[in-house]
């Protein structure tokens, strides 16, 4: 918007009184009410638009002055919304047709649905470093990046005018399709493809949630094929395992080889329901390395989970409040030093979803410091609002924020995970977008357990990490992309044909502009939910025009999508990022000790002892194979008692590497 | 001694004086005269008057602090039909050899069995042999109703107030989050201590495997198969379900520098929460485990085990010097070298246990207090006074004070002595701290009144040893506890019923994400949609008192709202100071 301003603004011949009726435009949707800004907000923002403009234009547009923009921020202030509707950002030289633009806007945009694109005079943004340069963009690919291009006639040209040129944001988390006892959520992955795009995000990855017992390809395919209908952007889809067993592991495997899945979402929540236990995740973690999988973690224990909310539930309290009550911040930091000690001992990549609390992201900074090879991903609900709305009295609104794990009723928790994610301990940002409406979180107005979980924010994910974190100065441009876009990239092996700007990445780009300021209501969402969890909170930074698989389809707050366009993008196992710290831990491993055999006297055991040995393995779960309790003599010269934990290992001759060369004694074999 | 009450060994003779020494509690040191009557201490100062005949002991200006008291002690355990080799005679004269007059076993009842008939078992084992006052943890070591009746009435009658449970050891002793919770939530109404073994049973379960599978069979398998951060995920869980549940947690064994820094971590941020260490973690270090001679090797198994860094036992001594760690213990536990051969082709099996507690102040005094990390009084207080107050026994114990039991020890801060088996009190053949020279010794050891050691020479009577019980509710642990116990009430927010539409979901579809679907049977799982319609009062008959009188506040302002928007508006007021009383009892 402010970039629409400052076109006006060159108009120095244009009279005032002929600028105004206008911006009567914007001015008249005041009438949204309750939610508009707050009086003079807009004004102390515009400080920040002439430090950004200065360094911009200080190299491409030296023609524009900074003393128009004096009158700009009069004829601009209280408008309460801006962006969606707003004027095109796209630049057009001349200045009758700016004025005309409001009017023709639909026609410029759909003439550019060129096959051949270059995108002129922009800065181009990527993770590790940013440069003037010309994009040029034919088949949905980027084949030529640099100043001075040589290109074919006729080819479309969009001028950046010195604006950021970044690699289109990655949202790694959404959940588009989570069935909650039987109900969908609003947003499907036309509506939340709409939304990502109307935010700058050109790629999802969703949530496959089957239930437990579903076949996990079934629903796999289930999710493709609507996707595939729907979708308007690029997607590719992470499987969550509701339960471990033998089919699941098949299963896993098809998926990770033949379909192009590689990550999969563990539950450590959820009891008698995802939860599984520290075992089954050993196994699955396991598992899920030997495929080169990523393994995501919802972190949070479910054992203590459960017997808080039967606790809070006794004590009366149903609402919303219950919710965080039952599930305090620690609960998750638990959890999560839990998932990094298995990832440890697996060696193996662990990615925390959704990071939602001070000690939970802290117990991922240390983990990072100690070495582990973990990620954690905070979303937009955790970095731009708190969970002191639960205790809100509009029960709609306290439900909206419901969403596991909960927002941390701490207020400096968002300012927390932004600093984390500026510094690096935290690497990625999803949404965890899954919109229910109201009546469908009104599912659990009597009991909060029952309160569909998920909140909005695929839309507004790029918009608050621009605010929150590059605004204020914690975060540069360059981690700005990396947090977006390239870490997802890389982590889940989408890079760099995703999250990179580069000749033959995949031309998903977004021109941003920082200067935009938008005031977040529901009613100018693209999402189907009737609630936004952001209401009200006005965040400077926005996408000007986004491009997908070369085509623009966001242009001036206005979409031009078509359903289906969306491409299922299929991922390879062991991502390099996550996996090449690992292939050289498993090099480096424990080694027995060369020792003369003990030949010394050996206390006598019954066989059937009175006393089981406190060993792991004395009772063994019921799912494992038990062999019989008494040995085969054979294998040794006396007998041990009952079982052991090795028994269904066959006895292998490399145990004589145990004992040295003529350091044998008495004992016969060693077995 | 309210309800065993014992034949006294005192007679009128047992009458002592020491003079000339320097009275270090945990809280000050002074030069007095002590006199001692009946194994109590009856007269503290300079020039006492005391009766004629009276021995007395010259102290010299050394120091004379309270008894040791070892916290965590496993004197004849019974091990797969067999026991330790120290029992409770061999032992308690090894702890009094160390200047330690008091121990603390742990009764370990099979899983399955009845607590009460293991409490009564040990009882009679120790009150045949001990020779120094002694009280008993027990262990729970499965859970169920009759488990719950036995722990009450363990607390009310029995003496008892600290139980232990597993976090590892799977399907054995291991006990589920879920159990866990409901142990933590029953101890702390009943006052009790919660002492956990700090070790997630699962994952070691796992590596066990692997390393077997690998081929690794001997004792540096176990030290693989217990990484130190196992220990300290599970101290980090305990942690956090000690807090969600508002008890006192006391985690016994803190063996790696990782547990021991979570524990201090955790304090930090007020939990209620005491470490550990023992002799063996804060005297020697798990590199031995890899040691060519298979016996040494098997010598250092115990659980959590040793950590193989070897800074280890530096900061472990630190953390005590700055407090936070709180007591050491010794975990004695002393197996002869062919019964730790029953492991001798795998490693699992070697049964877990190293010795301690006639080292146990010989050592810290020479780690920490020679070092200077620590001060004399500290000293006392982790060796003693700490371990005494937690057992609710100060003071009594832990203390130089007239009235207190009459179990002190002169100690000689320049005695230089080498450790090794051939001259230790405890009857294994094989001694962790082998070769090590201590600096710092007891000169003198009275136990009861009694003097036990003196001029090197050890004379004790076994059966001398009383029982002590323990009673619940220590003001150590449970002060702050019942403070958090008043501030943690928590409301539930008055807010008008929701009245709009609700969506149409299925209960009865198989795997509902929700969690409370199938776990809060109580809740009807169709709501009455008479109920929906809109009563603001329907929801209160179901709240509690408490909140009740908040809801009539708050309804006037909430009710008066006529508009959605108002209601809105209205959602602001809830401030955060109401949310804080939450946050506090939360953390």
């Amino acid at each position: 918007m402010s970039d629409c301003r400052r076109q006006w603004n060159r108009e120095d011949e244009l009279p005032v009184y002929f600028a105004g009726p206008i911006t009567t435009g914007p001015n008249q949707r005041k009438s949204f009410g309750m939610f508009s800004s707050v009086e003079g907000a807009f004004e102390s923002k515009t400080i920040d638009f002439d430090n950004y403009a200065v360094g911009r234009k200080g190299n491409r547009t030296p023609r524009s002055g900074s003393r128009e923009r004096l009158l700009d921020t009069e004829s601009m202030s209280g408008i309460s919304y801006q962006g969606n509707n707003g004027i095109p950002h796209y630049t057009v030289r001349d200045s009758e047709k700016r004025i005309a633009s409001v009017v023709c806007k639909s026609l410029l945009c759909s003439s550019l649905q060129d096959e051949r694109l270059l995108i002129r005079g922009g800065r181009v943004v990527n993770d590790d470093r940013s440069f003037f340069g010309d994009v040029y963009i034919e088949d949905g690919l980027i084949k030529q990046v640099g100043e001075n291009l040589v290109v074919p006639g006729g080819v479309k040209v969009i001028e950046a005018n010195g604006r950021m040129v970044i690699p289109g944001g990655i949202d790694v988390n959404t959940c588009l399709m989570k069935t909650y006892l039987g109900t969908q959520p609003v947003d499907d992955f036309l509506q939340g493809t709409k939304a990502a795009l109307a935010g700058g995000t050109t790629m999802i990855i969703d949530h496959v949630t089957p239930e437990p017992g579903e076949s996990l390809l079934e629903a796999f395919e289930r999710w493709q094929e609507a996707a595939d209908k729907r979708a308007c952007c690029d997607y590719s889809l992470h499987v969550d395992i509701p339960l471990w067993n033998q089919t699941v592991k098949d299963e896993l495997e098809v998926l990770v080889q033949d379909k192009g899945i590689n990550s999969f979402q563990v539950y450590m929540a959820y009891k008698d329901v995802y939860q599984m236990t520290d075992s089954q995740l050993y196994e699955a973690f396991s598992f899920l390395k030997q495929l080169g999988a990523v393994v995501l973690v919802h972190a949070e224990n479910g054992d203590l989970i459960f017997e808080e909310q039967r606790k809070i539930l006794g004590m009366g309290i149903t609402g919303p409040e219950g919710h965080p009550l039952s599930r305090p911040e620690e609960v998750e930091a638990e959890a999560v030093f839990r998932a990094i000690t298995l990832g440890n001992r697996v060696n193996c990549p662990v990615y925390i979803t959704k990071v939602m609390s001070k000690s939970a992201a802290d117990t991922i900074a240390q983990a990072r410091r100690k070495g582990s090879v973990v990620f954690g991903e905070p979303i937009t609900a955790g970095l731009a609002t708190d969970g002191s709305h639960y205790w809100s009295k509009n029960w709609a609104k306290a439900a909206a924020y419901v969403t596991s794990p909960p927002l941390s009723p701490d207020p400096t928790t968002p300012e927390h995970l932004h600093t984390l994610l500026a510094s690096g301990d935290l690497q990625v940002v999803g949404s965890s977008h899954c919109a229910y409406s109201t009546s469908q979180k009104a599912i659990g107005k009597d009991d909060f357990t029952l309160i569909p979980e998920g909140t909005n924010g695929v839309e507004e994910r790029m918009g608050f990490v621009w605010d929150k974190a590059v605004a204020m100065g914690k975060m540069d441009e360059n981690q700005f992309v990396a947090v977006t876009s390239t870490n997802a990239a890389k982590i889940f092996n989408l890079y760099p044909r995703k999250g990179r700007i580069a000749v033959d990445s995949d031309a998903d780009i977004v021109i941003w502009d920082p200067d935009i300021v938008k005031t977040i209501t529901a009613k100018q969402q693209q999402s189907a939910a009737e609630y936004n969890i952001f209401e009200g909170l006005e965040c400077r930074g926005g996408p000007a025009l986004v491009l997908s698989q070369g085509r623009v389809v966001y242009e001036g707050g206005k979409l031009q999508i078509q359903q289906g366009t969306g491409r299922f993008i299929p991922r390879k196992p062991f991502p390099d990022y996550a996996f090449q710290r690992i292939k050289f831990r498993n090099q480096v491993c424990g080694q027995g000790v060369t020792r003369g055999v003990y030949d010394g006297p050996v206390h006598d055991v019954t066989p059937t002892p009175k006393y089981i040995t406190p060993s792991p393995s004395a009772k063994t779960s019921p799912t494992s194979h038990q062999p019989p309790p008494v040995r085969n003599l054979h294998l040794s010269n006396f007998s041990l008692s009952g079982a052991q934990i090795d028994d269904n290992i066959p006895r292998r001759s490399g145990h004589r590497i145990v004992a040295p060369p003529g350091g044998r004694s008495n004992i016969t074999s060693l077995g | 001694c309210s309800f065993q009450k014992k034949r006294r060994y005192c007679s009128l003779n047992d009458r002592l004086l020491i003079k000339g020494g320097r009275i270090v509690n945990d809280d000050q040191s002074f030069h007095a005269d002590i006199y001692m009557e009946d194994g109590l201490i009856k007269q503290i100062g300079d020039n006492l008057i005391v009766p004629g005949g009276v021995k007395t002991i010259e102290a010299n200006g050394k120091m004379v602090i309270p008894g040791g008291i070892d916290i965590h002690t496993h004197f004849q355990m019974p091990y797969r039909g067999t026991t330790t080799v120290d029992d409770f005679a061999q032992g308690s004269k090894a702890a009094l050899a160390g200047g330690t007059t008091m121990i603390v076993d742990h009764v370990i009842p099979e899983p399955g069995t009845s607590l009460m008939e293991a409490y009564d078992q040990w009882r009679q084992w120790a009150d045949e042999k001990a020779c120094c006052d002694y009280s008993l943890h027990v262990d729970i070591t499965h859970w169920n109703d009759s488990v719950k009746q036995e722990v009450d009435s363990l607390i009310k009658d029995k003496g008892v107030n600290s139980f232990q449970v597993y976090m590892a050891y799977k399907d054995y002793y291991q006990l589920s989050n879920s159990q866990l919770y409901e142990i933590f939530t029953f101890l702390a109404e009943k006052g009790g201590i919660v002492q956990v073994h700090a070790e997630n049973g699962e994952i070691i379960a796992e590596e066990q495997a692997r390393m077997l599978q690998m081929g690794i069979t001997g004792p540096e398998g176990h030290v693989l198969s217990r990484p130190e951060e196992l220990e300290a995920e599970a101290v980090f869980r305990a942690v956090t379900i000690a807090s969600q549940t508002n008890c006192p947690l006391y985690v016994t064994r803190v063996m790696s520098k990782s547990a021991a820094d979570i524990i201090s971590q955790a304090r930090k941020k007020g939990n209620v929460v005491f470490g550990e260490p023992i002799t063996a973690s804060l005297g020697t270090d798990g590199t031995h485990y890899w040691s060519k001679n298979w016996a040494k090797a098997a010598a250092f198994v115990t659980s959590p085990p040793l950590s193989p860094d070897p800074t280890t036992p530096d900061y472990l001594n630190t953390l005590l010097a700055s407090g936070d760690l709180s007591v050491t213990g010794s975990a004695h536990c002393t197996f002869s070298v062919a019964q730790k051969a029953i492991g001798k082709d795998d490693f699992t099996q070697i049964p877990e246990g190293v010795n301690g507690v006639e080292e146990r102040m010989a050592l810290i005094w020479d780690k920490a207090v020679t070092t200077g990390k620590m001060d004399e009084n500290m000293f006392v207080a982790i060796t003693s006074t700490n371990a005494a107050k937690i057992l609710n026994l100060y003071p009594r114990k832990g203390r130089i004070a007239v009235g207190s039991d009459a179990d002190l020890i002169i100690w000689d801060t320049d005695s230089v002595r080498t450790i090794t088996a051939k001259t230790h009190n405890s009857a294994a053949e094989y001694n962790i701290f082998e070769g090590m020279e201590l600096r710092g010794a007891p000169l003198v050891v009275i136990c009861q009144g009694k003097i036990v050691l003196e001029d090197g020479k050890l004379q004790v009577t076994s059966g001398a040893g009383r029982f002590i019980p323990c009673s619940p509710f220590p003001d150590f642990a449970y002060k702050r506890v019942k403070a958090r116990k008043q501030l943690a009430v928590l409301r539930a927010v008055p807010r008008g019923m929701y009245d709009g539409p609700v969506s149409e979901f299925s209960m009865s579809r198989g795997g509902t994400p929700s969690a409370s679907a199938r776990t809060s049977p109580t809740k009807q799982p169709v709501r009455n949609l008479h109920q929906s319609g809109f009563s603001l009062t329907g929801n209160r008959a179901a709240c509690g008192e408490s909140s009740l009188l908040i809801n009539r506040a708050f309804s006037k302002s909430c009710d008066g709202c006529a508009s959605v928007t108002e209601a809105f508006y209205c959602t602001l007021i809830l401030p955060w100071s109401g949310q804080k009383a939450v946050m506090e009892y939360l953390s």
